[in-house]
């Protein structure tokens, strides 16, 4: 791979990064959410190992896809758990208002697609980067 | 606590399949905890749709609107004697997959991912069973349908490549005209949730839309559950997975498209017009026929047992056609007698290639001699399939047939009596070659059968016993959850009256 190559790629890594995540927040009432926010970090990670190789993305992910998955799906499921306490209806989301800010457990269910979704898309191209490397 | 339990019983059976799926994933690397997890999962998932089943005999229909969104704008979850069964029989019978699976699954298998995957189709089959909108009834389907190619390619063989790419065509192709009865559904009523429709669609002008949805819904489900036509997917996809994978598929994957069958051909359609009862019974004795015909002329173990599924959809399927109570009552009792037996003998030919080192057959043989509890072990399940009395299937065979000669279609009734005959043939084929004859081999290698093994193979031998020799509280129970699924009032009243809750509306 051309230097300029490698080299715009962990910049664009970090860009990714932060947008996905911006992505993930700006869901909360506008068009975004988990399951784009995901799909940008996971073009993040991808580019990385395009640039590099899927080694060095998937040291850069630091645990493995579908253990990221787990734990994404974990965290969606946790988050329906409080609206059982409330008023026995699973999903039923909590809101806490601090000041304009709305705090809500549904935050964390997108968080949890947000992994889910980092996880999925990640374990299908990692495996097909390393079949063209070998 | 117990309170706490009851309101909450219809989520459960769903939930704790999805916490086991996805703790199993986050254990991705640790096999061991893998293992622990998903046993202890299925344990739970067994005692929670007992409760379940518990609540729903006390309390009648259970209804739970996830979110707390009010019907017929939020997803309802409902459960009546109908599906609360089919989750406690499919928790039974993945309790059992399980237990066989620590003495069968392989360490490459576990690396390819078998906890998370099996959990998942649990999920799958768990939802598809509980829920009251038919968009989300597809949802489960494609979970279903997603988890399933996971596992019919575990081993990541050709054949299974093959297999899965067979099955992944033919339910695709399903799962789009179900989408498309969907959409033409909602495009006349303008609504998604079962209890909603119900009450819509006696109103609505009939018009060629909704038979055409009708009979799409009818093609769809009959290829998930493997109808005369369009069955040729099923033994061609099935035996090329591994044994546990295969029992669990056949004791479950095609009942759940029964399952559906019976939901939307009760609810929202009805039998008798449009032309379905003809179509329906038609499908029901080809595919009687055919199965039994398929199966045969095989000789692997798993082929043969492949086509009888299909055989005894069609038995199924005879209670759906004539669509009185006593038939009704017959097929909710034939899917329970079969979810158990045919996983059963799945079980029984994972032990037959444990033993033998293979699944064809000719080269088995000597079983009878070498493990004379497996033979026994083998007998209960493959005469109640049959319909050997005092045997479970014998009385579910007795249901369905009875009610087809006094509901006016007697020559269903011959047809069933007719494959009950070749099933038997089918049957002794298994016996002769496998235990009965000497094995054609000379230097004759018979490994033990694991205790992990034979247990579960027990477990539902003793169930298949239990209910052969006093079927008076099943045949009691099938009337009473087909007396409720036939009354479409207590199914709307259910749903639209539960318990409104302060908090989110619509």
């Amino acid at each position: 791979m051309s230097i300029i190559f490698s080299t715009m790629s962990r910049l664009f890594f970090a860009l990714m990064l932060i947008v996905s995540i911006y992505m993930l927040f700006r869901g909360h009432n506008e068009p975004g959410g988990g399951f784009v926010g995901g799909l940008i970090a996971a073009l993040g990670f991808a580019l990385l190992a395009l640039a590099e190789n899927v080694a060095t993305a998937r040291r850069a992910l630091m645990v493995h896809p579908v253990a990221l998955m787990g734990a994404g799906l974990l965290l969606a499921f946790a988050s329906g758990l409080p609206g059982l306490l409330s008023d026995r209806s699973f999903l039923t989301h909590w809101w806490a208002e601090i000041g304009s800010l709305h705090l809500g457990t549904a935050t964390t269910f997108d968080i949890g697609v947000y992994f889910v979704v980092i996880g999925g898309v990640l374990c299908l191209i990692f495996r097909l980067y390393e079949e063209v490397d070998q | 606590m117990p309170d706490f339990l009851t309101q909450t019983a219809l989520l459960w059976p769903l939930a704790i399949p999805l916490a086991t799926a996805a703790l199993c994933a986050a254990l991705w690397s640790n096999a061991k905890a893998q293992r622990a997890a998903n046993l202890a999962g299925l344990c739970l998932t067994l005692v929670a749709s007992l409760v379940l089943l518990n609540s729903v005999m006390t309390e009648g229909i259970q209804v739970k609107q996830f979110g707390g969104w009010a019907p017929p704008f939020g997803i309802s979850f409902v459960a009546d004697q109908f599906s609360a069964a089919m989750v406690v029989i499919s928790s039974i019978l993945a309790l059992a997959a399980g237990v066989f699976a620590t003495a069968d699954i392989r360490r490459r298998q576990e690396r390819s991912g078998f906890y998370p995957l099996f959990q998942g189709l649990m999920v799958g089959v768990n939802g598809a069973f509980l829920t009251g909108d038919i968009f989300n009834l597809y949802v489960w389907f494609e979970v279903m349908l997603i988890t399933t190619l996971g596992l019919i390619t575990l081993d990541r063989t050709r054949a299974q490549l093959d297999g899965a790419l067979k099955y992944a065509v033919l339910n695709l192709f399903s799962t789009i005209l179900f989408l498309m009865a969907i959409g033409l559904l909602y495009g006349v009523t303008g609504t998604l949730n079962m209890a909603d429709l119900a009450m819509i669609l006696p109103n609505t002008e009939g018009s060629v839309a909704l038979t055409v949805a009708a009979m799409m819904f009818l093609l769809a489900f009959g290829i998930k559950a493997g109808f005369f036509p369009m069955f040729f997917w099923l033994p061609a996809s099935y035996h090329t997975a591994t044994i546990i994978v295969s029992a669990v598929f056949a004791g479950l994957l095609t009942k759940v498209g029964v399952y559906a069958c019976f939901r939307v051909f009760t609810l929202l359609f009805e039998v008798e017009d449009g032309g379905i009862r003809p179509l329906v019974a038609f499908f029901a004795a080809g595919t009687m026929v055919f199965g039994v015909f398929g199966a045969a002329i095989q000789w692997d173990v798993r082929r043969i047992l492949s086509f009888h599924i299909i055989s005894q959809i069609g038995y199924i399927m005879l209670g759906l056609a004539i669509a009185t109570p006593l038939a009704l009552a017959g097929a909710v009792f034939y899917i329970i007698h079969h979810i158990v037996v045919k996983a059963n003998l799945f079980f029984v030919a994972g032990a037959i290639h444990r033993a033998t080192g293979t699944f064809d057959l000719r080269k088995t043989g000597g079983l009878m001699k070498s493990s004379p509890l497996l033979a026994v072990l083998f007998l209960i399940p493959a005469l109640s399939l049959a319909g050997i009395p005092p045997l479970s299937g014998f009385w579910a065979k007795f249901m369905v047939i009875d009610a087809s000669f006094r509901g006016d279609a007697a020559w269903l009734g011959a047809v069933a009596l007719f494959v009950g005959l070749l099933t038997v043939f089918s049957m002794s084929k298994i016996w002769i070659e496998a235990f009965w004859k000497d094995s054609p081999r000379k230097i004759v290698h018979v490994r033990a059968v694991p205790v992990a093994m034979l247990l579960p193979i027990a477990a539902l031998g003793a169930i298949t016993l239990a209910i052969g020799f006093n079927p008076e509280p099943l045949v009691a129970f099938s009337q009473l959850a087909a007396e409720t699924m036939a009354d479409q009032a207590q199914f709307i009243a259910a749903v639209f009256n539960e318990r409104q809750i302060a908090g989110v509306q619509p």
